[in-house]
């Protein structure tokens, strides 16, 4: 126990001292959570198109305006024909082509149908598909007020559950929480313990009597310590900022996110086992904290994923505390509903130690 | 029991042999040195024996302890001083010596006798990060934290490498005294002028043990008759030296070639004659004896 104190005063003297670590663990919190959620914006808004309005007669003007005036899209180009429209949006100053064609009103007018062409570029899918669906709703609801369309008979009535406003950055911000003690907890711990192999002073202490875990241990817990500290400051950030509060408790939150820790830090360990530079672990630990991102449901919906991946997120720790954030946060989740993450969770952190102990073991 | 005992300990790394068959016996207080040029496999031995490697073949005992089981009990008994400086950078020296005595259930209080002559060249800089401290004040730090724990045998791995020639005299008067107090000490040096402080020397060349001896004893070994030549140009002067037929070797030593002559070749007066033959003037040759690297290169030249 004496060991461990002493360790762990040497391990804060050092994280403290060492200004520019010190500087970001605190840094990054605050401009995660106060510049990410607003760029994470999945709302799509400014798409540039053009229009191809061969007709000039007052439907189409109104279509146009209707277009317009939904505030998504931006009237970039005006081509008289259709080949000069095309031009526009391989030279990507517009991403969708609206045609209008001759005869349109009169058309409607005469056997209550006319067509319209919608071509959209689909490099980029999501604007592309989002913007065409945008641009055939808004064309719905413009037949409708003509009365060409036969409304629904009830009419559909949306409500939203959790998140009545539709508002993203409250879906994105337990999300970024539950990254950022992925970075501090999982891998700059790792990096704390690569670089006392890289200076050399593990050999000093592997040459003194302390045992190994006490060593690894007292690595660890500054970071858990910090970490959970951490959580908090992000959850103020989140209440001053985006007026944020989670529904459900406080209490299962730190439960989750300390065993969370327990699991990360495990792969972080088992990182530093493997690796013998910084360099090293820091670009193995880059590889792996792309994919845990990207593949965690914290940017892209996992649903969306093709099933194989699908599968590939059930292995991936990330995964499920984004889940549990937001269940929490947003729906107010009580640990009955989380039970099934939490055992998850536990056995990372079973599996994650257990090769690392098995790691160090090998090295030795 | 202070003692050391090698035996026949090999180690590989992939294709590399970096110990080949080492037998060394070291005696309860005394000050054994390792001598030998970079890869001579000095290193590897030290880290054989403080236990942080397992050898490939072979058995060593350290205090009596074999260094696989009695690894645990081997740890508390010895210092060990890393070649690469290995104290905390960011913490102070103060610090460091606390911590590394807390880390041996000890305090410095304790056995601050030991540490005191050392300790109080470093002490005015004593609230000063141990990665701000000149190379020789990191060596004395060092030194320091490896007997905070008042170990029985120390093992320093090439402390004095770039060290300046004052601070290295003054860091074997330091071993002298801690041998004095009974510490068996282990040394390692690429240094052959340092050899002459040791008790006992092990000259070691690509991971094996060419001699072990006291420096005297090597230094008479020296079979050959050996002479200091000297002239304007040196350079020249080894070329043309060594052509002569009755060279056994020639090496540059500083501001001299040392030249050993083959059996039956000792006749110093035709060496006179060949290089007046050969246009070389103003040479001036005396009989030498051996240094603890004349005998290296010989031994080397033997082995190969």
């Amino acid at each position: 126990m004496r060991t461990i104190k002493y360790l762990l005063e040497k391990e804060f003297k050092q994280i403290f001292r060492d200004k520019i670590i010190f500087g970001v663990i605190f840094i990054v919190p605050v401009f995660q959570l106060s510049i990410l959620p607003f760029a994470a914006n999945f709302e799509l808004k400014n798409i540039s198109i053009g229009i191809v309005d061969e007709d000039h007669f007052e439907y189409s003007q109104q279509l146009t305006e209707k277009i317009l005036s939904s505030g998504y899209f931006h009237l970039k180009d005006v081509s008289s024909s259709y080949e000069e429209g095309m031009k526009a949006i391989e030279s990507n100053t517009t991403d969708i082509l609206i045609e209008i064609p001759n005869h349109f009103e009169r058309d409607l007018g005469k056997e209550g149908k006319a067509e319209i062409l919608i071509a959209a570029n689909a490099v980029n899918g999501t604007k592309g598909g989002l913007g065409s669906a945008y641009i055939s709703s808004i064309i719905q609801s413009f037949n409708e007020e003509l009365g060409y369309s036969e409304p629904l008979a009830e009419g559909i009535v949306t409500t939203n559950l959790f998140n009545p406003h539709l508002d993203y950055k409250h879906y994105m911000v337990p999300g970024i929480m539950v990254f950022l003690l992925t970075i501090i907890g999982g891998f700059l711990a790792a990096l704390n313990i690569v670089s006392e192999k890289e200076k050399g002073t593990i050999e000093q202490i592997n040459v003194s009597p302390v045992p190994k875990s006490a060593f690894l241990l007292a690595k660890l817990i500054p970071f858990w310590v910090i970490s959970l500290l951490l959580l908090t400051i992000s959850m103020f950030i989140a209440w001053l900022l985006y007026g944020l509060i989670p529904v459900g408790s406080f209490w299962i939150i730190y439960v989750f996110a300390f065993v969370y820790l327990i699991a990360f830090t495990g792969f972080g360990l088992l990182i530093s086992a493997v690796s013998s530079t910084q360099q090293q672990a820091m670009f193995s630990a880059f590889f792996f904290i792309i994919i845990f991102a990207l593949m965690s449901g914290l940017f892209t919906p996992i649903n969306s994923m093709p099933d194989w991946a699908q599968t590939i997120t059930l292995f991936n720790p990330v995964r499920y505390f984004v889940e549990v954030m937001r269940m929490i946060y947003l729906k107010g989740s009580t640990f009955s509903d989380i039970a099934g993450q939490f055992g998850v969770i536990c056995l990372f952190a079973v599996v994650f130690n257990t090769l690392a102990v098995v790691g160090y073991r090998k090295s030795s | 029991m202070n003692n050391v005992s090698i035996q026949h300990i090999n180690k590989q790394y992939g294709e590399v042999i970096a110990l080949k068959d080492i037998t060394i016996e070291i005696k309860p207080g005394e000050l054994f040195g390792l001598i030998g040029p970079d890869g001579a496999g000095k290193t590897t031995l030290f880290r054989i024996l403080t236990t942080l490697i397992l050898a490939d073949s072979g058995t060593a005992t350290v205090c009596g302890l074999d260094v696989v089981q009695g690894m645990k009990e081997i740890r508390k008994r010895v210092g060990y001083m890393p070649g690469r400086f290995s104290m905390y950078q960011d913490l102070t020296v103060e610090e460091n010596l606390n911590f590394f005595a807390t880390v041996f259930n000890t305090t410095v209080e304790e056995n601050y006798d030991l540490i005191k002559d050392i300790y109080v060249q470093i002490e005015p800089f004593k609230k000063r990060r141990a990665g701000k401290l000149s190379g020789g004040m990191k060596q004395k730090l060092a030194l320091c934290c490896a007997l905070i724990h008042k170990p029985d045998i120390l093992f320093l791995d090439e402390p004095t490498t770039g060290v300046d020639p004052v601070s290295r005299v003054e860091f074997w008067d330091m071993l002298d005294k801690l041998k004095a107090q009974g510490i068996t000490i282990m040394v390692s040096t690429p240094y052959m002028d340092e050899a002459s402080r040791c008790d006992w020397i092990a000259l070691m060349k690509d991971g094996q043990c060419l001699t072990i001896n006291t420096p005297d004893q090597i230094r008479k070994s020296f079979d050959k008759k050996l002479y200091a030549v000297r002239s304007e140009n040196m350079y020249q002067l080894l070329q043309g030296l060594r052509q002569y037929p009755g060279t056994y070797s020639c090496y540059t030593f500083g501001d001299s070639n040392h030249l050993a002559l083959k059996k039956g070749w000792e006749d110093i007066s035709k060496v006179k004659d060949y290089l007046k033959e050969k246009g070389y003037t103003d040479v001036t040759i005396e009989p030498i004896e051996a240094t603890i690297e004349d005998c290296f290169m010989n031994l080397g030249k033997e082995d190969q």
